[in-house]
Protein backbone atom coordinates (compact mmCIF):
# COMPACT_ATOMS: atom_id res chain seq x y z
CA UNK A 1 0.00 0.00 0.00
CA UNK A 2 1.41 3.05 -0.95
CA UNK A 3 1.38 5.95 1.49
CA UNK A 4 -0.58 9.44 0.47
CA UNK A 5 1.46 12.18 0.06
CA UNK A 6 0.84 14.90 2.45
CA UNK A 7 1.94 17.61 1.13
CA UNK A 8 -0.53 17.58 -1.93
CA UNK A 9 -2.99 17.53 0.15
CA UNK A 10 -2.49 20.06 2.65
CA UNK A 11 -1.79 22.16 -0.54
CA UNK A 12 -5.41 21.32 -1.36
CA UNK A 13 -7.11 22.19 1.60
CA UNK A 14 -4.84 25.29 2.19
CA UNK A 15 -5.49 26.88 -1.44
CA UNK A 16 -9.42 26.53 -0.72
CA UNK A 17 -9.14 27.68 2.27
CA UNK A 18 -7.40 30.82 0.82
CA UNK A 19 -9.76 30.97 -1.97
CA UNK A 20 -12.27 31.52 0.60
CA UNK A 21 -14.72 28.10 -0.62
CA UNK A 22 -15.29 26.43 2.12
CA UNK A 23 -16.90 27.94 5.14
CA UNK A 24 -17.56 26.18 8.07
CA UNK A 25 -21.82 26.07 7.50
CA UNK A 26 -23.34 22.62 7.43
CA UNK A 27 -25.31 22.05 4.33
CA UNK A 28 -26.66 18.84 5.42
CA UNK A 29 -26.20 17.71 9.14
CA UNK A 30 -26.99 13.75 10.54
CA UNK A 31 -28.40 13.50 13.58
CA UNK A 32 -28.40 9.56 14.99
CA UNK A 33 -28.89 7.94 12.04
CA UNK A 34 -29.95 4.07 12.49
CA UNK A 35 -30.75 1.73 9.12
CA UNK A 36 -32.32 -0.95 9.01
CA UNK A 37 -32.88 -3.86 6.33
CA UNK A 38 -35.16 -6.24 7.75
CA UNK A 39 -34.32 -7.15 11.09
CA UNK A 40 -30.60 -6.61 10.26
CA UNK A 41 -29.05 -2.87 11.00
CA UNK A 42 -26.93 -1.83 8.68
CA UNK A 43 -26.42 2.05 10.26
CA UNK A 44 -25.86 2.01 13.72
CA UNK A 45 -26.00 5.71 14.93
CA UNK A 46 -24.39 8.21 12.66
CA UNK A 47 -23.78 11.49 13.18
CA UNK A 48 -22.01 13.68 10.24
CA UNK A 49 -21.93 17.51 8.80
CA UNK A 50 -21.69 18.03 5.51
CA UNK A 51 -20.19 21.59 5.01
CA UNK A 52 -21.31 23.93 2.52
CA UNK A 53 -18.88 23.88 -0.53
CA UNK A 54 -16.86 20.93 1.06
CA UNK A 55 -16.10 17.39 -0.62
CA UNK A 56 -15.80 14.94 1.67
CA UNK A 57 -14.87 11.31 1.04
CA UNK A 58 -16.98 8.46 3.10
CA UNK A 59 -13.97 5.27 2.96
CA UNK A 60 -14.26 1.87 4.39
CA UNK A 61 -13.95 -1.55 4.05
CA UNK A 62 -16.23 -3.64 1.70
CA UNK A 63 -20.22 -3.80 3.88
CA UNK A 64 -18.94 -0.75 6.34
CA UNK A 65 -22.19 0.77 5.14
CA UNK A 66 -20.87 4.17 3.53
CA UNK A 67 -23.03 3.70 0.71
CA UNK A 68 -26.17 3.03 2.98
CA UNK A 69 -25.47 6.47 4.42
CA UNK A 70 -25.03 8.00 1.29
CA UNK A 71 -28.01 6.91 0.17
CA UNK A 72 -30.02 8.33 3.33
CA UNK A 73 -28.78 11.81 1.99
CA UNK A 74 -31.42 12.08 -0.89
CA UNK A 75 -33.92 8.85 0.63
CA UNK A 76 -32.83 6.62 -2.18
CA UNK A 77 -32.91 4.08 0.79
CA UNK A 78 -36.87 4.51 0.19
CA UNK A 79 -36.79 2.72 -3.13
CA UNK A 80 -35.82 -0.63 -1.20
CA UNK A 81 -38.66 -2.53 0.26
CA UNK A 82 -38.32 -3.19 3.78
CA UNK A 83 -35.28 -0.42 4.48
CA UNK A 84 -36.23 1.26 7.54
CA UNK A 85 -34.56 4.94 7.96
CA UNK A 86 -34.60 6.66 12.11
CA UNK A 87 -32.68 9.53 13.44
CA UNK A 88 -32.88 12.75 11.22
CA UNK A 89 -31.20 14.03 8.58
CA UNK A 90 -31.79 17.68 8.01
CA UNK A 91 -30.59 19.83 4.50
CA UNK A 92 -30.55 23.71 5.55
CA UNK A 93 -32.06 22.99 8.73
CA UNK A 94 -35.37 21.27 7.50
CA UNK A 95 -35.66 17.22 8.32
CA UNK A 96 -35.48 15.93 4.83
CA UNK A 97 -37.80 12.70 6.30
CA UNK A 98 -40.45 15.08 7.42
CA UNK A 99 -43.82 13.39 5.96
CA UNK A 100 -44.90 16.84 4.41
CA UNK A 101 -41.65 16.91 2.84
CA UNK A 102 -41.79 16.47 -1.26
CA UNK A 103 -39.41 13.39 -2.00
CA UNK A 104 -39.23 14.58 -5.49
CA UNK A 105 -37.81 18.69 -4.86
CA UNK A 106 -35.24 17.00 -2.30
CA UNK A 107 -33.86 14.83 -5.18
CA UNK A 108 -33.70 17.78 -7.37
CA UNK A 109 -31.72 19.52 -4.13
CA UNK A 110 -29.21 16.72 -3.69
CA UNK A 111 -28.58 15.20 -6.95
CA UNK A 112 -26.54 11.78 -7.21
CA UNK A 113 -23.79 10.12 -9.48
CA UNK A 114 -23.87 6.06 -9.18
CA UNK A 115 -20.99 3.25 -9.63
CA UNK A 116 -21.58 2.65 -13.20
CA UNK A 117 -22.19 5.18 -15.78
CA UNK A 118 -25.94 5.14 -16.52
CA UNK A 119 -27.02 7.09 -19.52
CA UNK A 120 -30.49 6.75 -20.62
CA UNK A 121 -31.07 5.50 -23.68
CA UNK A 122 -31.77 8.58 -25.26
CA UNK A 123 -29.48 11.50 -27.05
CA UNK A 124 -27.00 13.58 -25.24
CA UNK A 125 -29.21 16.21 -25.22
CA UNK A 126 -32.02 14.41 -23.83
CA UNK A 127 -29.89 13.23 -21.10
CA UNK A 128 -28.67 16.45 -19.89
CA UNK A 129 -32.38 17.58 -20.46
CA UNK A 130 -33.85 15.12 -18.79
CA UNK A 131 -34.41 16.16 -15.34
CA UNK A 132 -35.25 20.15 -15.94
CA UNK A 133 -37.81 18.62 -18.15
CA UNK A 134 -39.73 16.77 -15.77
CA UNK A 135 -38.79 19.97 -12.89
CA UNK A 136 -40.32 22.29 -15.71
CA UNK A 137 -37.18 24.07 -15.04
CA UNK A 138 -37.06 25.72 -18.70
CA UNK A 139 -39.49 27.81 -20.33
CA UNK A 140 -39.04 27.00 -24.01
CA UNK A 141 -36.53 25.29 -26.24
CA UNK A 142 -34.20 28.20 -26.09
CA UNK A 143 -33.80 28.04 -21.88
CA UNK A 144 -33.47 24.38 -22.08
CA UNK A 145 -30.88 24.13 -24.75
CA UNK A 146 -28.83 26.79 -22.69
CA UNK A 147 -29.73 24.73 -19.55
CA UNK A 148 -28.24 21.80 -21.67
CA UNK A 149 -24.86 23.48 -22.98
CA UNK A 150 -24.34 25.43 -19.04
CA UNK A 151 -24.45 21.46 -17.62
CA UNK A 152 -21.92 20.12 -20.25
CA UNK A 153 -19.39 22.89 -19.90
CA UNK A 154 -19.25 22.37 -16.12
CA UNK A 155 -19.08 18.55 -17.15
CA UNK A 156 -16.33 19.45 -19.02
CA UNK A 157 -17.96 17.47 -21.80
CA UNK A 158 -19.10 19.99 -24.01
CA UNK A 159 -16.63 20.78 -26.55
CA UNK A 160 -16.56 17.02 -27.12
CA UNK A 161 -20.01 16.46 -27.70
CA UNK A 162 -21.27 19.71 -28.89
CA UNK A 163 -21.13 18.51 -32.78
CA UNK A 164 -23.58 15.55 -31.56
CA UNK A 165 -25.91 15.77 -29.34
CA UNK A 166 -28.49 13.94 -30.95
CA UNK A 167 -26.26 11.31 -31.05
CA UNK A 168 -27.47 8.48 -27.98
CA UNK A 169 -25.29 8.77 -24.55
CA UNK A 170 -24.93 5.17 -24.52
CA UNK A 171 -22.08 5.47 -27.88
CA UNK A 172 -19.79 7.79 -25.34
CA UNK A 173 -16.77 6.32 -23.83
CA UNK A 174 -16.95 4.84 -20.34
CA UNK A 175 -15.11 8.32 -19.01
CA UNK A 176 -17.44 10.51 -21.00
CA UNK A 177 -20.96 8.93 -20.52
CA UNK A 178 -20.09 9.20 -16.54
CA UNK A 179 -19.33 12.60 -16.92
CA UNK A 180 -22.75 12.86 -19.00
CA UNK A 181 -24.47 11.58 -15.58
CA UNK A 182 -22.69 14.36 -13.73
CA UNK A 183 -24.03 16.78 -16.46
CA UNK A 184 -27.12 15.53 -16.19
CA UNK A 185 -27.19 15.05 -12.27
CA UNK A 186 -25.75 19.11 -12.49
CA UNK A 187 -28.51 20.28 -15.19
CA UNK A 188 -31.41 20.28 -12.03
CA UNK A 189 -29.13 22.26 -9.92
CA UNK A 190 -28.75 20.84 -6.90
CA UNK A 191 -27.00 22.03 -3.86
CA UNK A 192 -25.46 18.73 -2.95
CA UNK A 193 -24.15 15.74 -5.16
CA UNK A 194 -23.89 12.40 -3.84
CA UNK A 195 -21.55 10.44 -5.22
CA UNK A 196 -21.09 6.50 -5.16
CA UNK A 197 -17.49 5.52 -6.12
CA UNK A 198 -18.17 7.23 -9.41
CA UNK A 199 -14.69 5.89 -10.75
CA UNK A 200 -14.72 2.85 -9.91
CA UNK A 201 -15.93 1.36 -13.93
CA UNK A 202 -13.39 3.91 -15.32
CA UNK A 203 -9.70 3.51 -16.53
CA UNK A 204 -7.20 6.04 -14.93
CA UNK A 205 -6.85 8.72 -17.41
CA UNK A 206 -11.23 9.03 -17.09
CA UNK A 207 -10.58 9.00 -13.48
CA UNK A 208 -8.64 11.76 -13.33
CA UNK A 209 -11.06 13.83 -15.37
CA UNK A 210 -13.50 12.82 -13.31
CA UNK A 211 -11.62 13.86 -10.13
CA UNK A 212 -10.14 17.44 -11.41
CA UNK A 213 -13.97 17.96 -12.32
CA UNK A 214 -15.21 17.05 -8.39
CA UNK A 215 -12.83 19.71 -7.48
CA UNK A 216 -14.00 22.08 -9.62
CA UNK A 217 -17.40 21.52 -8.99
CA UNK A 218 -16.44 21.73 -4.93
CA UNK A 219 -16.52 25.71 -5.79
CA UNK A 220 -20.43 25.88 -5.81
CA UNK A 221 -21.47 22.53 -4.25
CA UNK A 222 -21.03 20.36 -1.66
CA UNK A 223 -19.75 16.70 -2.56
CA UNK A 224 -20.06 13.41 -0.94
CA UNK A 225 -18.08 10.94 -2.43
CA UNK A 226 -17.93 7.23 -1.45
CA UNK A 227 -14.38 5.62 -2.77
CA UNK A 228 -12.61 2.91 -2.35
CA UNK A 229 -9.53 4.36 -3.49
CA UNK A 230 -8.08 5.70 -0.10
CA UNK A 231 -5.81 7.64 -2.63
CA UNK A 232 -8.96 9.14 -4.74
CA UNK A 233 -9.97 10.58 -0.98
CA UNK A 234 -6.90 11.98 -0.36
CA UNK A 235 -6.48 13.48 -3.83
CA UNK A 236 -10.36 15.08 -4.63
CA UNK A 237 -12.01 15.42 -0.29
CA UNK A 238 -11.22 18.48 2.21
CA UNK A 239 -12.84 16.34 5.12
CA UNK A 240 -12.64 11.88 5.13
CA UNK A 241 -14.88 10.35 7.07
CA UNK A 242 -14.02 6.59 7.99
CA UNK A 243 -16.80 3.84 8.83
CA UNK A 244 -16.56 0.61 9.93
CA UNK A 245 -19.47 -1.84 10.34
CA UNK A 246 -22.35 0.29 10.46
CA UNK A 247 -20.65 2.66 12.54
CA UNK A 248 -18.89 6.30 11.75
CA UNK A 249 -15.26 5.55 13.64
CA UNK A 250 -13.80 9.08 12.66
CA UNK A 251 -14.01 12.24 10.33
CA UNK A 252 -11.33 14.69 10.10
CA UNK A 253 -9.36 16.63 7.93
CA UNK A 254 -8.30 14.32 4.91
CA UNK A 255 -4.80 15.13 5.57
CA UNK A 256 -5.27 14.64 9.32
CA UNK A 257 -6.82 11.25 8.76
CA UNK A 258 -4.40 9.84 6.39
CA UNK A 259 -1.51 11.15 8.39
CA UNK A 260 -2.08 10.79 12.23
CA UNK A 261 -5.39 8.98 12.66
CA UNK A 262 -6.93 9.26 15.87
CA UNK A 263 -8.29 5.45 15.97
CA UNK A 264 -6.48 1.99 15.22
CA UNK A 265 -9.43 0.73 13.02
CA UNK A 266 -8.61 3.45 10.37
CA UNK A 267 -4.75 3.22 11.13
CA UNK A 268 -5.53 -0.23 10.24
CA UNK A 269 -7.59 0.52 7.28
CA UNK A 270 -5.32 2.96 5.78
CA UNK A 271 -2.52 1.27 5.64
CA UNK A 272 -3.85 -1.55 4.52
CA UNK A 273 -4.23 -4.17 7.10
CA UNK A 274 -7.87 -5.24 5.90
CA UNK A 275 -9.62 -3.99 3.23
CA UNK B 1 -4.58 -8.17 -42.05
CA UNK B 2 -8.58 -7.51 -41.10
CA UNK B 3 -10.06 -9.25 -38.53
CA UNK B 4 -12.05 -11.44 -40.64
CA UNK B 5 -9.10 -12.57 -42.25
CA UNK B 6 -7.17 -13.14 -38.53
CA UNK B 7 -9.98 -15.23 -37.45
CA UNK B 8 -9.68 -18.25 -40.12
CA UNK B 9 -5.79 -18.61 -39.45
CA UNK B 10 -6.25 -18.79 -35.78
CA UNK B 11 -6.11 -22.30 -34.05
CA UNK B 12 -9.94 -22.91 -32.83
CA UNK B 13 -10.97 -24.88 -30.23
CA UNK B 14 -12.80 -27.76 -32.09
CA UNK B 15 -10.26 -29.31 -34.37
CA UNK B 16 -10.09 -28.75 -37.90
CA UNK B 17 -12.45 -25.77 -39.19
CA UNK B 18 -13.22 -27.21 -42.38
CA UNK B 19 -15.10 -30.39 -40.87
CA UNK B 20 -16.57 -28.24 -37.68
CA UNK B 21 -17.58 -25.78 -41.10
CA UNK B 22 -19.09 -28.15 -43.65
CA UNK B 23 -21.01 -30.67 -40.62
CA UNK B 24 -22.81 -27.03 -39.27
CA UNK B 25 -23.57 -26.06 -43.05
CA UNK B 26 -24.30 -29.50 -43.78
CA UNK B 27 -27.18 -29.70 -40.51
CA UNK B 28 -28.41 -26.17 -41.77
CA UNK B 29 -29.05 -27.43 -44.97
CA UNK B 30 -30.87 -31.28 -44.30
CA UNK B 31 -33.07 -28.78 -41.57
CA UNK B 32 -34.15 -25.86 -43.51
CA UNK B 33 -33.01 -26.08 -47.06
CA UNK B 34 -33.81 -29.39 -47.65
CA UNK B 35 -37.60 -29.40 -46.71
CA UNK B 36 -38.06 -25.15 -48.09
CA UNK B 37 -36.37 -26.66 -51.39
CA UNK B 38 -39.23 -29.34 -51.59
CA UNK B 39 -41.94 -27.18 -50.58
CA UNK B 40 -41.12 -24.75 -53.43
CA UNK B 41 -40.45 -28.15 -55.99
CA UNK B 42 -43.98 -28.89 -55.39
CA UNK B 43 -45.30 -25.72 -55.54
CA UNK B 44 -43.34 -25.32 -58.71
CA UNK B 45 -46.00 -28.16 -60.28
CA UNK B 46 -48.51 -25.48 -59.94
CA UNK B 47 -49.20 -22.77 -62.84
CA UNK B 48 -49.33 -19.04 -61.55
CA UNK B 49 -52.91 -19.10 -62.41
CA UNK B 50 -53.65 -22.23 -60.34
CA UNK B 51 -51.12 -21.07 -57.89
CA UNK B 52 -52.98 -17.72 -57.12
CA UNK B 53 -56.62 -19.54 -56.92
CA UNK B 54 -55.67 -21.55 -54.54
CA UNK B 55 -54.03 -19.00 -52.07
CA UNK B 56 -57.09 -16.79 -52.95
CA UNK B 57 -59.97 -18.99 -52.28
CA UNK B 58 -62.16 -17.44 -50.02
CA UNK B 59 -61.99 -19.60 -47.19
CA UNK B 60 -58.49 -19.95 -47.39
CA UNK B 61 -58.44 -16.05 -47.28
CA UNK B 62 -60.54 -16.44 -44.42
CA UNK B 63 -57.97 -18.06 -42.56
CA UNK B 64 -55.06 -16.08 -43.18
CA UNK B 65 -57.01 -13.22 -41.52
CA UNK B 66 -58.47 -15.58 -38.71
CA UNK B 67 -54.29 -16.70 -38.29
CA UNK B 68 -53.18 -12.85 -38.68
CA UNK B 69 -55.78 -11.55 -36.22
CA UNK B 70 -55.08 -14.66 -33.52
CA UNK B 71 -51.25 -14.50 -33.59
CA UNK B 72 -51.48 -10.35 -33.52
CA UNK B 73 -53.72 -10.64 -30.38
CA UNK B 74 -51.75 -12.77 -28.71
CA UNK B 75 -48.36 -11.44 -29.16
CA UNK B 76 -49.24 -8.46 -27.70
CA UNK B 77 -50.73 -10.36 -24.64
CA UNK B 78 -47.64 -12.01 -24.35
CA UNK B 79 -45.65 -9.03 -24.50
CA UNK B 80 -47.17 -7.51 -21.58
CA UNK B 81 -47.58 -10.75 -19.77
CA UNK B 82 -44.06 -11.79 -21.18
CA UNK B 83 -42.56 -8.25 -19.35
CA UNK B 84 -44.33 -8.87 -16.42
CA UNK B 85 -42.93 -12.53 -15.71
CA UNK B 86 -39.55 -11.44 -16.93
CA UNK B 87 -40.14 -8.52 -14.55
CA UNK B 88 -41.06 -10.42 -11.41
CA UNK B 89 -37.92 -13.34 -12.24
CA UNK B 90 -35.84 -10.86 -12.52
CA UNK B 91 -36.06 -7.93 -9.76
CA UNK B 92 -37.49 -10.16 -7.30
CA UNK B 93 -36.11 -13.19 -4.99
CA UNK B 94 -38.77 -15.52 -3.75
CA UNK B 95 -39.21 -18.99 -2.92
CA UNK B 96 -39.97 -20.87 -6.21
CA UNK B 97 -38.50 -18.73 -8.12
CA UNK B 98 -36.57 -21.24 -10.00
CA UNK B 99 -39.35 -23.70 -10.37
CA UNK B 100 -41.25 -20.40 -12.19
CA UNK B 101 -38.10 -19.96 -14.05
CA UNK B 102 -38.18 -23.40 -15.32
CA UNK B 103 -42.03 -23.43 -16.20
CA UNK B 104 -41.83 -20.33 -18.00
CA UNK B 105 -40.39 -23.15 -21.19
CA UNK B 106 -43.03 -25.59 -20.46
CA UNK B 107 -45.05 -24.67 -23.25
CA UNK B 108 -42.00 -25.29 -25.72
CA UNK B 109 -41.43 -28.84 -23.65
CA UNK B 110 -44.89 -29.64 -23.90
CA UNK B 111 -46.68 -31.52 -27.11
CA UNK B 112 -48.68 -28.42 -28.30
CA UNK B 113 -51.83 -31.13 -28.46
CA UNK B 114 -51.43 -31.75 -24.65
CA UNK B 115 -51.73 -27.89 -24.53
CA UNK B 116 -54.63 -27.92 -26.93
CA UNK B 117 -56.27 -30.77 -25.03
CA UNK B 118 -56.24 -28.97 -21.62
CA UNK B 119 -57.05 -25.40 -22.45
CA UNK B 120 -60.03 -26.67 -24.37
CA UNK B 121 -61.08 -28.76 -21.97
CA UNK B 122 -60.62 -25.93 -19.29
CA UNK B 123 -62.27 -23.20 -21.39
CA UNK B 124 -64.78 -25.84 -22.68
CA UNK B 125 -68.40 -23.98 -21.86
CA UNK B 126 -68.67 -26.63 -18.98
CA UNK B 127 -65.23 -26.71 -18.01
CA UNK B 128 -63.68 -24.99 -14.81
CA UNK B 129 -62.92 -21.84 -16.56
CA UNK B 130 -65.18 -21.63 -19.51
CA UNK B 131 -68.55 -22.26 -16.90
CA UNK B 132 -67.97 -18.56 -15.46
CA UNK B 133 -66.96 -16.91 -18.92
CA UNK B 134 -70.48 -18.53 -20.03
CA UNK B 135 -72.24 -17.37 -17.28
CA UNK B 136 -71.51 -13.81 -18.53
CA UNK B 137 -72.41 -15.11 -22.53
CA UNK B 138 -68.68 -15.09 -23.73
CA UNK B 139 -67.50 -18.18 -25.44
CA UNK B 140 -64.07 -18.96 -24.93
CA UNK B 141 -63.17 -22.59 -26.23
CA UNK B 142 -64.95 -23.44 -29.82
CA UNK B 143 -64.25 -18.93 -30.68
CA UNK B 144 -61.98 -16.85 -31.52
CA UNK B 145 -60.55 -16.07 -28.09
CA UNK B 146 -59.63 -19.75 -28.13
CA UNK B 147 -57.43 -19.17 -30.95
CA UNK B 148 -56.05 -16.85 -29.05
CA UNK B 149 -55.56 -17.88 -25.86
CA UNK B 150 -53.91 -20.98 -27.50
CA UNK B 151 -51.56 -19.00 -29.50
CA UNK B 152 -50.24 -16.92 -26.61
CA UNK B 153 -49.84 -20.09 -24.44
CA UNK B 154 -47.49 -21.57 -26.88
CA UNK B 155 -45.36 -18.53 -27.59
CA UNK B 156 -45.12 -17.36 -24.27
CA UNK B 157 -41.36 -18.46 -23.38
CA UNK B 158 -39.86 -16.57 -25.90
CA UNK B 159 -41.63 -12.93 -24.94
CA UNK B 160 -39.84 -14.16 -21.15
CA UNK B 161 -36.57 -15.07 -22.33
CA UNK B 162 -35.60 -12.32 -25.07
CA UNK B 163 -36.51 -9.57 -22.28
CA UNK B 164 -34.78 -11.42 -19.38
CA UNK B 165 -31.59 -11.38 -19.81
CA UNK B 166 -32.10 -7.70 -20.64
CA UNK B 167 -33.45 -7.00 -17.84
CA UNK B 168 -30.52 -8.71 -15.64
CA UNK B 169 -28.19 -6.70 -17.72
CA UNK B 170 -29.98 -3.60 -16.49
CA UNK B 171 -30.18 -3.30 -13.05
CA UNK B 172 -32.10 -1.14 -10.81
CA UNK B 173 -29.48 1.92 -11.03
CA UNK B 174 -30.82 3.25 -14.28
CA UNK B 175 -34.47 3.51 -12.39
CA UNK B 176 -32.76 5.53 -9.42
CA UNK B 177 -30.78 7.89 -11.52
CA UNK B 178 -34.36 8.26 -12.96
CA UNK B 179 -35.64 9.52 -9.59
CA UNK B 180 -32.62 11.13 -8.48
CA UNK B 181 -33.75 13.70 -11.59
CA UNK B 182 -37.48 13.44 -10.25
CA UNK B 183 -39.06 10.94 -12.25
CA UNK B 184 -42.22 9.08 -10.17
CA UNK B 185 -41.91 5.31 -10.75
CA UNK B 186 -44.15 5.54 -13.67
CA UNK B 187 -42.18 7.76 -15.30
CA UNK B 188 -39.23 5.63 -14.74
CA UNK B 189 -40.46 2.90 -16.09
CA UNK B 190 -41.90 4.63 -19.23
CA UNK B 191 -38.60 6.67 -19.99
CA UNK B 192 -35.72 4.84 -19.31
CA UNK B 193 -36.60 0.69 -18.14
CA UNK B 194 -39.09 0.45 -21.51
CA UNK B 195 -36.33 2.24 -23.87
CA UNK B 196 -34.24 -0.33 -23.19
CA UNK B 197 -36.24 -3.42 -23.46
CA UNK B 198 -37.68 -2.16 -26.47
CA UNK B 199 -35.20 -3.92 -28.86
CA UNK B 200 -35.65 -7.45 -26.40
CA UNK B 201 -39.35 -6.66 -26.05
CA UNK B 202 -39.89 -6.45 -30.14
CA UNK B 203 -37.97 -9.51 -31.10
CA UNK B 204 -39.53 -11.60 -28.51
CA UNK B 205 -43.08 -10.32 -29.77
CA UNK B 206 -42.42 -10.89 -33.10
CA UNK B 207 -40.92 -14.23 -32.67
CA UNK B 208 -43.57 -15.17 -30.50
CA UNK B 209 -46.00 -13.94 -33.15
CA UNK B 210 -44.08 -15.69 -36.18
CA UNK B 211 -45.08 -19.25 -33.86
CA UNK B 212 -48.34 -18.29 -33.49
CA UNK B 213 -48.67 -17.84 -37.39
CA UNK B 214 -47.70 -21.65 -37.52
CA UNK B 215 -49.43 -22.91 -34.54
CA UNK B 216 -51.09 -26.15 -35.45
CA UNK B 217 -51.44 -28.57 -32.62
CA UNK B 218 -52.35 -26.19 -29.84
CA UNK B 219 -55.17 -24.43 -32.06
CA UNK B 220 -57.04 -27.53 -33.39
CA UNK B 221 -58.21 -28.61 -30.26
CA UNK B 222 -59.68 -25.71 -28.91
CA UNK B 223 -60.43 -23.58 -32.02
CA UNK B 224 -63.72 -25.55 -33.19
CA UNK B 225 -62.35 -25.07 -36.80
CA UNK B 226 -65.57 -23.51 -38.36
CA UNK B 227 -64.93 -23.22 -42.17
CA UNK B 228 -64.50 -19.07 -42.40
CA UNK B 229 -64.93 -18.68 -38.74
CA UNK B 230 -62.37 -20.17 -36.42
CA UNK B 231 -60.41 -22.24 -38.91
CA UNK B 232 -56.29 -21.32 -39.26
CA UNK B 233 -53.92 -21.46 -41.88
CA UNK B 234 -52.29 -24.07 -40.94
CA UNK B 235 -55.13 -26.09 -40.42
CA UNK B 236 -55.79 -25.79 -43.92
CA UNK B 237 -52.93 -26.97 -45.07
CA UNK B 238 -54.08 -29.90 -43.13
CA UNK B 239 -57.33 -30.31 -44.97
CA UNK B 240 -56.01 -29.96 -48.07
CA UNK B 241 -53.70 -32.96 -46.93
CA UNK B 242 -56.46 -34.76 -45.80
CA UNK B 243 -58.04 -34.46 -49.61
CA UNK B 244 -55.08 -35.86 -51.15
CA UNK B 245 -54.40 -32.40 -52.52
CA UNK B 246 -50.54 -32.43 -51.92
CA UNK B 247 -50.09 -28.81 -54.69
CA UNK B 248 -52.62 -26.79 -53.07
CA UNK B 249 -51.36 -27.83 -49.24
CA UNK B 250 -48.22 -26.66 -49.86
CA UNK B 251 -49.19 -23.73 -51.85
CA UNK B 252 -51.18 -22.62 -48.72
CA UNK B 253 -47.98 -23.40 -46.80
CA UNK B 254 -45.58 -21.48 -48.91
CA UNK B 255 -47.30 -18.28 -48.34
CA UNK B 256 -46.87 -19.12 -44.79
CA UNK B 257 -43.84 -19.91 -45.09
CA UNK B 258 -42.65 -16.53 -47.07
CA UNK B 259 -44.41 -14.38 -44.74
CA UNK B 260 -42.17 -15.79 -41.80
CA UNK B 261 -39.37 -15.16 -43.58
CA UNK B 262 -39.90 -11.98 -44.43
CA UNK B 263 -40.86 -10.97 -40.52
CA UNK B 264 -38.13 -12.71 -39.31
CA UNK B 265 -35.71 -10.58 -41.62
CA UNK B 266 -37.86 -7.81 -40.90
CA UNK B 267 -37.18 -8.04 -37.27
CA UNK B 268 -33.56 -8.95 -37.61
CA UNK B 269 -32.87 -5.32 -39.59
CA UNK B 270 -34.88 -3.72 -37.02
CA UNK B 271 -32.80 -4.68 -34.22
CA UNK B 272 -29.78 -4.34 -36.17
CA UNK B 273 -30.58 -1.19 -36.80
CA UNK B 274 -31.77 -0.18 -33.36
CA UNK B 275 -28.44 -1.53 -32.08
CA UNK B 276 -25.76 0.42 -34.33
CA UNK B 277 -28.01 3.61 -33.46
CA UNK B 278 -27.25 2.85 -29.82
CA UNK B 279 -23.62 2.55 -30.31
CA UNK B 280 -23.58 5.62 -31.75
CA UNK B 281 -23.14 4.45 -35.35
Amino acid sequence: MKMVNPEMMSQRTQARQAEGAMTEKAKMSARDVKVFYGDTQAIKGIDLDIMENEVIAFIGPSGCGKSTFLRTLNRMNDTIDGCRVEGQVTLDGRDIYDPSLDVVLLRAQVGMVFQKPNPFPKSIYDNVAYGPKLHGLARGRGDLDDIVESSLRRAGLWEEVKDRLDKPGTGLSGGQQQRLCIARAIAVSPEVILMDEPCSALDPIATAKVEELIDELSNQYSIAIVTHSMQQAARVSDRTAYFHLGELIEVNNTEKVFTQPDHDLTEAYITGRFG
Amino acid sequence: MTASQLFFTRHPVLPGFTLSFGLSVLFIGLVILLPLSALFLYTSDLGWQEYWSIVSNPRVVATYRITLAAAFWASLINAALGLLLAWVLVRYRFPGRRLMDSLVDLPFALPTAVAGITLSTLFASNGWLGQGFDWFGIKIAYAFPGIVIAMSFTSLPFVVRAVQPVLEDLGPEYEEAAHTLGATQGQAFRHVVLPHLRPALLTGTALAFIRSLGEFGAVIFIAGNLPFETEITSLMIFVRLQEYDYPAATAIASVVLLASLVLLFGVQWLQGRYLTRLRGG
